[in-house]
């Protein structure tokens, strides 16, 4: 077998996937959702409900606030009680949407059968109505960043798309949702990569799995056995495989050049396998995305556990039916432990790119005080981008922007493989996210005076 | 239930620390150590003691004294192995009070006055030892030879295998060369003729056992190392096979300072370059001043000299040559 | 005694050569440059904090050259030097400089570690560009110091500090030279130059809490709910709410404090004003608080 993997740097964080072997639960449904406004990348939706306001499982409660956008449906029925502003995954006060549960009664629109729908029984599907669909039903990218994926299925003029490669990497630590989805509903995965290969006009597509998940590789080869046009790609487990120039580059070879080319410009659409499944959902049975596969993990946790979890659902309940938030301090993060984003209070609700909820307790949660930089260059060995990381941090902690920008600080995926590997503990990331979204602003101030 | 605590991502860290890493030279450095015991007996041992407690000690009161530091670098271990690698680059015969004085300056001066551990320019146990080579060159180049167990001060000297080769040079007597022992002795280090060398550099086998070991250990990478003794082996065989007053490749490689400075000192992490790229240019640099040095230089060795001469180019280094950017358009 | 002789000789001829050739090149290649450059230059502080948008006290020196040359240095200020040193530097180019009122830096945040409680640990690099990336920091309040001390930092003048007790920054009147550094290192937006005001009294906000009430008040006692009670009391019409938060505009304020005793949430700071004298006043010498221990 021919294990491919990304070209430059990478790390090897312990795994800690404790929930590989825990099938998926459905979670109960909360007594009140919460619908933050901005769940992507991209303008806020709208709210298009009111106090009062009866609402049914799929009914949409906010449009799309501009093209970069994408709409947010209700994963529950029962009573806008208010919107307001609660404190989400950004730790700032969010506008919200928050609906008291009464019962659960779905729009008649969605499919609620188990019945697998294929391409192939409905070739009257055009690229156009499959992209159109995505769109409506408010599908984001599942694992984590949330870029509305209609958009990435119109590249712009000067690309052209050539494959799509389904990202079933999950190289972050302790997550399992998408190995879950991918064992217990392969087929579905499947007729969404179809989908999206039809809605990006191309003939070949890529499943990218990282050989720590040899069933759902041996799985997944099965199933295409006899489609030439799929191919599923062993990767050795290497983070950030994850991102998608370094799974561009893993499967394909090609590298994405520095920002701002995305994976289009060689060729590529990565999407993750949880939105794959979502695709097919939207398409194929009428389903907006309003429930995802989340992993509720953490060493200290009792039971560590996979659900299929309504949107809006608060992560102090999904806690609880994993036995609780541990004794002592903890750090709870939405996402994984390498690029998840701590959390203020239990409170945050499920949205549509959680694809974790991950308690770190102990010693582990706090980070260690950090001692001088000894230049051992280890930093400079694992970052995936070709990037000096401990000069990116000390030009950004004195404010020397320019030089940052000469050294491509713009690169940085802050995938945190510097600051994992740094053997003197130094906040080399922290640094480094200041001085990109410094220099960032600058740039776009520079475009707009042009 | 506790507090909850935040901090941006990443937040999971690796198992690596300083000291694992400071810790692990010094472990890598055990064989040569334990070796030099063998050869040079209680010269090596009180060498080493005195060089490393000293380096000790002045880091400590420099930081607590000097510059009020709340004590930090001292437990991390890079104060003992600026010690050890200072003895290493030691004769065994050496008196307590010139150590002494390298300590100061490898301490005080090679490090402190730049900032303490992460700042220095110049590898510091090298600063120290050039120092002591410049000021006391009478002590610093007579070499005990190897065997004498119990003799400190008062042991016998005799020529080393790098003096004879410059001799052979000066005079263009090749047969000179005949008098220097075969590479297996150099290799191990027993060698009859004469001064045995520094206590680090007498066995080239127990060297390179440590750098395998930091290899295996992920301390450091290939390329220092290997690039700097690729370096003198390709030049010294030219050399040889033009003009046979030059030694052979294999006892220029294995004699003199060349192991040790190759595989401990000039991959030092402070004063060598960050990227790989940077690193090659930098061990080739070293490889050839070395040859010139000991070729037609004032001294026999020209390692420490070619170090700290390359210390002073790792800034440039590091601004003009950088890691190869991800999706990086080759220019054709 | 020659090589003596040869030494002064060769010695005297290198420094002869050396001071014609200085002299030639002195003389060849002189730049003539304003005299009232150096003059102007000599009057300003000299901090070089780029409190008035050049880059140096050399920048501010050669613009306002340039503007007495053109006819106008309007618009040119050094707020370090402040009015003294401008009507200096106008004398000096004979140009009248308009005059313009000392400001202070002031930060809008009482958010002490009593009112404002702390919901979550930090544990990251401590700097306030960081925390704030990370979200509200260690406090529930969004918009309020941070307390890692970027102002601190950004300062040249020593003037501002985070005090230990209540973990915000604090601005030494003194030393404060109004250039504006903090203004731009906070990531939050709470400094703000506002006019010294008479005797150095002051009357402003101390809060930028733009969240609705209860949400602002569950994070900080004296948080700002935006409830206008201040507008309405306000007889200048200096105070606006905007967005749930209140402004005093420091040109429109008469420094009455009617709105100080009308604020719930004790949001708006009355500074160096004579403390209020007590209704049953102890001693009756006037000292205001009653504790100065003469009888009455």
């Amino acid at each position: 077998m021919n294990i491919r993997t990304f070209s430059i740097g990478g790390i090897h964080p312990e795994e800690n996937k404790l929930s590989h072997d825990i099938a998926t639960v459905a979670a109960p449904l909360p007594k009140q959702a919460i619908f933050p406004l901005s769940q992507h990348i991209g303008a806020p939706a709208k709210a298009i409900v009111k106090k009062g306001d009866k609402v049914k499982v799929g009914t949409m409660i906010a449009e799309a606030g501009g093209f970069v956008s994408a709409p947010v449906y209700s994963s529950v029925s029962g009573t806008v009680f208010k919107i307001d502003s609660v404190i989400d995954a950004t730790g700032y006060r969010k506008p919200v949407i928050i609906i008291n549960v009464e019962g659960d009664e779905w729009e008649e629109t969605i499919d609620r059968s188990d019945k697998l729908e294929t391409l192939a029984a409905h070739p009257e599907l055009t690229p156009e109505e499959i992209v159109e669909r995505i769109k409506i039903a408010g599908v984001t990218g599942m694992g984590g960043a949330g870029f509305p994926t209609f958009i990435k299925l119109c590249p712009p003029p000067t690309a052209k798309a050539e494959c799509v490669i389904i990202n079933a990497v999950e190289c972050e630590p302790y997550i399992t949702a998408d190995f879950r989805l991918m064992m217990e509903h392969s087929d579905e995965i499947l007729v969404g990569l179809d989908l999206l290969m039809k809605a990006a006009k191309v003939e070949k597509g890529y499943i990218g799995i990282e050989t720590n998940k040899p069933e759902a590789i041996e799985l997944f080869e099965r199933k295409t056995a006899g489609d030439s046009r799929i191919e599923i790609v062993p990767l050795k487990q290497r983070y950030p495989q994850g991102g998608e120039k370094q799974l561009v580059d893993a499967v394909t070879g090609r590298q994405v050049p520095a920002p701002p080319a995305i994976p289009v410009n060689v060729g590529a659409i990565v999407q993750n396998v949880g939105t794959a499944y979502a695709v097919y959902e939207a398409v194929m049975k009428h389903k907006p995305l309003f429930e995802r596969y989340t992993t509720v993990t953490g060493k200290k946790l009792a039971k560590p556990g996979n659900f299929l979890v309504r949107m809006g659902t608060p992560m102090k309940e999904l806690i609880d039916l994993c036995g609780g938030m541990p004794e002592g301090d903890n750090k709870l993060l939405a996402g994984g432990p390498m690029m998840g984003k701590a959390l203020m209070n239990t409170e945050v609700p499920v949205c549509k790119g959680t694809n974790s909820v991950t308690v770190i307790s102990g010693d582990e949660a706090k980070r260690k005080p950090a001692q001088p930089c000894i230049r051992c260059a280890k930093c400079v060995s694992v970052c995936p981008m070709g990037l000096e990381p401990f000069l990116l941090a000390t030009l950004s902690a004195k404010k020397m922007f320019e030089r940052a920008e000469q050294e491509e600080i713009v690169s940085c995926i802050e995938c945190g493989s510097c600051q994992f590997t740094c053997p003197s503990h130094r906040p080399i990331l922290d640094n480094v996210r200041y001085g990109k979204s410094t220099v960032m602003g600058i740039i776009r101030a520079r475009n707009a005076k042009k | 239930m506790g507090k909850l605590i935040v901090s941006l991502s990443p937040h999971a860290h690796g198992t690596d620390t300083v000291e694992r890493n400071m810790y692990g030279v010094i472990a890598a450095m055990l064989p040569a150590l334990l070796v030099s015991f063998f050869y040079f007996g209680l010269g090596s041992v009180v060498v080493c003691a005195t060089s490393v407690l000293a380096c000790v000690f002045f880091e400590w009161a420099i930081n607590k004294y000097m510059l009020k530091n709340p004590v930090t670098t001292v437990c991390d271990g890079s104060a003992i192995l600026t010690g050890l690698l200072l003895g290493f680059n030691l004769p065994s015969n050496l008196p307590v009070w010139i150590i002494l004085i390298g300590a100061l300056i490898a301490i005080g001066v090679g490090k402190m006055t730049f900032g303490g551990l992460g700042c220095n320019i110049f590898n510091p146990a090298l600063v120290g030892r050039c120092f002591l080579l410049v000021s006391f060159p009478a002590q610093m180049t007579s070499w005990p030879k190897s065997g004498q167990l119990t003799s400190y001060l008062d042991a016998e000297t005799g020529a080393t295998p790098l003096s004879v080769m410059k001799e052979a040079i000066k005079t263009g007597d090749a047969s000179l060369l005949d008098r220097l022992p075969d590479s297996l002795q150099l290799l191990l280090g027993n060698n009859a003729m004469g001064g045995a060398g520094t206590i680090g550099e007498v066995c080239a086998l127990a060297l390179l056992v440590g750098l395998a070991f930091m290899l295996w250990k992920k301390i450091i990478t290939w390329h220092i190392p290997v690039s700097i003794i690729a370096t003198v082996f390709v030049i010294s065989a030219a050399m040889h096979f033009a003009n046979p007053v030059y030694a052979d490749p294999f006892a220029v490689v294995l004699s003199g300072g060349l192991m040790l400075g190759a595989i401990f000192m000039a991959t030092d992490y402070v004063t060598s370059p960050m990227c790989a790229k940077g690193q090659i240019v930098y061990g080739v640099a070293i490889g050839v001043l070395t040859i010139v040095i000991r070729n037609w230089g004032a001294y026999p060795e020209g390692m420490s000299f070619a170090i700290l001469i390359m210390n002073a180019f790792t800034p440039l280094i590091n601004t003009y040559i950088k890691p190869k950017r991800f999706g990086e358009v080759v220019k054709k | 005694m020659s090589f003596i002789v040869i030494a002064v000789i060769v010695l005297g001829a290198i420094g002869l050569v050396a001071a014609i050739v200085l002299y030639v090149l002195s003389k060849k290649f002189a730049v003539q440059e304003d005299p009232r450059l150096g003059e102007v230059a000599a009057l300003l502080p000299g901090a070089n904090c780029g409190g008035c948008g050049f880059p140096g006290c050399g920048g501010l020196a050669d613009a306002l050259v340039k503007g007495a040359d053109a006819g106008s240095i309007d618009g040119l200020f050094c707020p370090v030097g402040g009015s003294a040193v401008m009507g200096e530097v106008a004398d000096l180019l004979g140009m009248a400089v308009a005059n313009s009122e000392p400001m202070v830096a002031v930060v809008r945040c009482n958010g002490t570690c009593e009112n404002r409680p702390k919901v979550s640990e930090y544990s990251g690099l401590r700097t306030c560009t960081a925390m704030n990336a990370c979200g509200a920091g260690e406090t529930a309040c969004g918009y309020g110091c941070l307390g890692c001390g970027d102002c601190v930092s950004a300062c040249q003048f020593g003037a501002i500090y985070i005090n230990p007790e209540t973990g915000i920054a604090e601005v030494d009147e003194e030393k404060c030279t109004s250039c504006g550094a903090c203004v731009k290192a906070c990531p939050r937006n709470i400094i703000e130059l506002r006019k010294k005001g008479p005797k150095g009294r002051r009357v402003y906000v101390s809060c930028m809490n733009r969240d609705k009430g209860p949400a602002a008040m569950k994070a900080c006692k004296v948080s700002c709910i935006g409830c206008g009670k201040c507008e309405k009391e306000c007889p200048f019409g200096a105070i606006k709410v905007e967005g749930n938060l209140s402004y005093i505009d420091f040109n429109l304020c008469r420094l009455c404090r009617k709105c100080v005793n009308v604020c719930p949430t004790h949001a708006i700071e009355a500074v160096n004003f004579p403390a209020p004298k007590p209704k049953a006043d102890k001693c009756g010498t006037g000292c205001g608080d009653g504790k100065c221990g003469i009888r009455k």
